[in-house]
């Protein structure tokens, strides 16, 4: 069967949903506005016109350079991390047919915070600069690996006689994240208290001092898998249906399937070298959409702009939430905000549901 | 009938794991002593240094491991069952993190001060998560097992943020706090024991009442209903039970990740999904799988060992994924 007959065969149990369409167009405009304002706020507060004006090609030399070189990196990274996270995260749930499947909980995020702690503590000297053979690696990098090797493990160890059983790459998954959680709670034990404070610091997830070369490794991630992701879209559909009506509707099941996973993986890999484990995206972000859209799975696209949407906010919140309560001068890490504004928004839908039943 | 034999079989098989465990966790160590040894201590000590190893260091953290084992392999099993979801542990429904948050909380404020008050800190976190998350899950028209792990999740995301949000300000906090969060019965007295014993006790007892009920939930809500089961009361009952077996757990031993989860399966794997069976199973499983950690943790350590929580982790989970890996997985 080829491609198209099998997208064809697909193609009859959708129909066209306006509401997942509409829904991207909103998150994705206040997703964009969230990062002009994020833009325009810092030491030097400028107007939004010029924000939007140097964006547009336009602007002074040194309003160019505040703009595009010091904060855009920053808002460019946070908009690609949460598209990463959430789609990894909606495929994840997607495939498993399991709302708790997350990158945060099937070992990509814990691989790679094992192996970026270990640089952190290992190469530390005491809250001084890392140094040493482990510093050469750096933290992103030594991320990436961190999840991809977790997750490969998870992988060969998932497929049985050529079958790849969603449920059973969520269990084991759950198995390697928990050796890795165990090698962090470890690592942060044995290490020196400041470089302990330090990966918890990255633990948390933050988007603090991004340059573009956080955030051009995720925008390639996003731009590439992305489209390849919705490309699956129809045939995504047909698996939540279940495995065997998605193969008599042409469905291909275990070939979509794993090219399905290693798109989460390498998105949440590459999200977590980006901004570390930004807690609760990629797991909230496809349940929100999911009931705003009213649909029987996390709509691919809805869920990617929400993603944007929320990590932005978060942001802007993080870095300016603790002077507007005259707290202090303090930032926190973006991963605070998320899991502390999204999961009251989650509960507040989800007990809406139940009364709705 | 034979299938009955096998399970009573394998039941006392795990008996007698347990049993070995706990002899070997008294006669091994940084020094080995011989079953004579260990007898002559907890029969007849003299306060020979044999006897003062065997007694105050190693019979209570053992002491400590088989009942927070079982604590927690039996929350475990019955979260899996009231969520009907394989994923479900204390570690991602909140209690921990409730607990944890409690902990930091009792840190800053300086009344953390001593394993004893770490306990009453943890106890009562874990309480009152619990609690909020029995109290969200069932607004509405009651508490469905989607509903019940999303909001575990959601309620664990948000007490982990401030938990984190505490420890990231303040140093001194984040020190004590690291070493209890890594999970370990090391430095645990019978006095430990006995604070937890309660709870334990009682959330064992109705974990027991609760497994003929979760029988009948694993069949549907309507189904359960139909035959005459009051779903609101078992729920209730279930997440109680949950609520002071993992209470007692976490503020024992510290949030040991993992292990609801590993002895939720392997006890399923052996004796199917029948909970009368399945709920002793996987606390004689916790029991063992606690006391073996911490074995191993102080057998490879040298001086400073490897807290039991670690070794859980390292050890426990390629043996979680040999379990796992047979089979496809269904609830």
């Amino acid at each position: 069967m080829t491609a198209t007959e099998q997208v064809t065969a697909a193609d009859q149990v959708t129909t066209v949903k306006p509401r997942p369409i509409v829904l991207s167009v909103v998150f994705a405009l206040a997703a964009v506005a969230i990062a002009v304002v994020s833009l325009s706020i810092g030491t030097t507060k400028l107007p939004v016109a010029d924000v939007v004006d140097v964006l547009l090609g336009g602007g002074r030399s040194g309003t160019r350079l505040i703009v595009l070189e010091l904060r855009l990196p920053r808002v460019a990274t946070g908009l690609l991390v949460g598209i990463a996270f959430a789609v990894s995260g909606a495929l994840l749930q997607t495939l498993s047919r399991n709302p708790l499947a997350s990158p945060d909980i099937v070992g990509v995020n814990s691989g790679a915070a094992a192996a970026a702690v270990a640089v952190i503590v290992l190469a530390g000297t005491g809250g001084g600069n890392i140094s040493g053979f482990a510093a050469k690696v750096g933290i992103p990098t030594a991320a990436v690996v961190g999840g991809l090797l977790a997750t490969l493990v998870v992988g060969l160890l998932s497929i049985q006689r050529g079958v790849v059983d969603a449920g059973r790459v969520v269990l084991i998954g759950v198995g390697v994240a928990a050796a890795a959680n165990s090698l962090v709670a470890w690592l942060l034990v044995i290490g020196d208290v400041t470089d302990a404070g330090r990966a918890a610091a990255w633990l948390a997830g933050s988007l603090n001092a991004r340059t573009w070369s956080d955030a051009v490794p995720v925008g390639l991630a996003v731009l590439v898998l992305l489209p390849v992701a919705l490309m699956f879209n129809r045939s995504l559909e047909a698996l939540v249906l279940g495995d065997d009506v998605a193969s008599s509707l042409g469905v291909r099941v275990s070939r979509v399937r794993i090219v399905l996973l290693v798109i989460a993986t390498v998105l949440a890999a590459m999200a977590t070298a980006g901004a570390g484990p930004i807690a609760f995206v990629a797991l909230v972000a496809p349940q929100i959409a999911q009931r705003l859209a009213k649909s029987d799975r996390p709509p691919l696209m809805t869920t990617a702009m929400l993603g944007a949407l929320f990590v932005t906010a978060a942001d802007l919140v993080a870095r300016n939430g603790l002077e507007l309560l005259q707290v202090g001068p303090y930032e926190l890490p973006v991963g605070i905000v998320t899991a502390a504004c999204g999961a009251p928004y989650l509960l507040h839908l989800i007990g809406r549901q139940q009364k709705g039943r | 009938m034979r299938i009955r034999g096998f399970r009573a079989g394998a039941l006392a098989a795990l008996v007698l794991v347990v049993v070995l465990a706990f002899a070997a966790s008294l006669a091994l160590g940084s020094r080995w002593l011989g079953i004579g040894a260990v007898l002559h201590a907890l029969a007849d000590p003299n306060g020979s240094d044999a006897d003062v190893i065997v007694r105050s260091l190693r019979l209570p953290r053992t002491v400590v491991a088989v009942l927070i084992g079982a604590c927690l392999g039996v929350a475990g099993a019955l979260m899996q069952g009231h969520t009907r979801n394989a994923l479900a542990e204390p570690g991602i429904f909140g209690v921990s993190a409730g607990a944890a948050l409690a902990v930091v909380l009792g840190l800053q404020l300086g009344i953390a001060d001593s394993v004893g008050s770490t306990v009453w800190c943890a106890l009562i976190g874990a309480l009152v998560a619990t609690f909020g998350v029995q109290r969200l899950a069932s607004r509405g028209s009651g508490a469905t097992p989607v509903g019940l792990a999303l909001t575990g999740a959601a309620v664990a995301a948000l007490l982990g943020a401030l938990t984190t949000s505490i420890v990231l300000f303040d140093a001194n906090t984040l020190d004590g706090y690291r070493f209890w969060a890594v999970g370990s019965v090391a430095g645990r007295g019978l006095d430990v024991a006995a604070q937890v014993l309660p709870f334990a006790l009682i959330g064992l007892l109705l974990a027991a009442i609760n497994a003929r009920d979760l029988d009948l939930l694993a069949l549907g809500d309507d189904v359960a209903a139909g035959l005459g089961l009051s779903i609101r009361r078992a729920r209730l009952v279930g997440l109680l039970a949950i609520g002071l077996l993992t209470a007692a757990g976490v503020a024992a031993c510290g949030p040991i990740g993992f292990l609801g989860l590993l002895a939720g399966h392997v006890a399923r794997r052996i004796f199917g999904a029948r909970n009368s069976w399945l709920i002793p199973a996987a606390g004689l499983t916790g029991a063992a799988a606690l006391i073996l950690a911490d074995l191993v943790g102080r057998l490879v350590g040298g001086a400073g060992e490897v807290q039991a929580g670690v070794v859980l982790g390292l050890v426990g989970a390629p043996l979680f994924v040999l379990v796992v890996r047979r089979r496809a997985v269904a609830l």
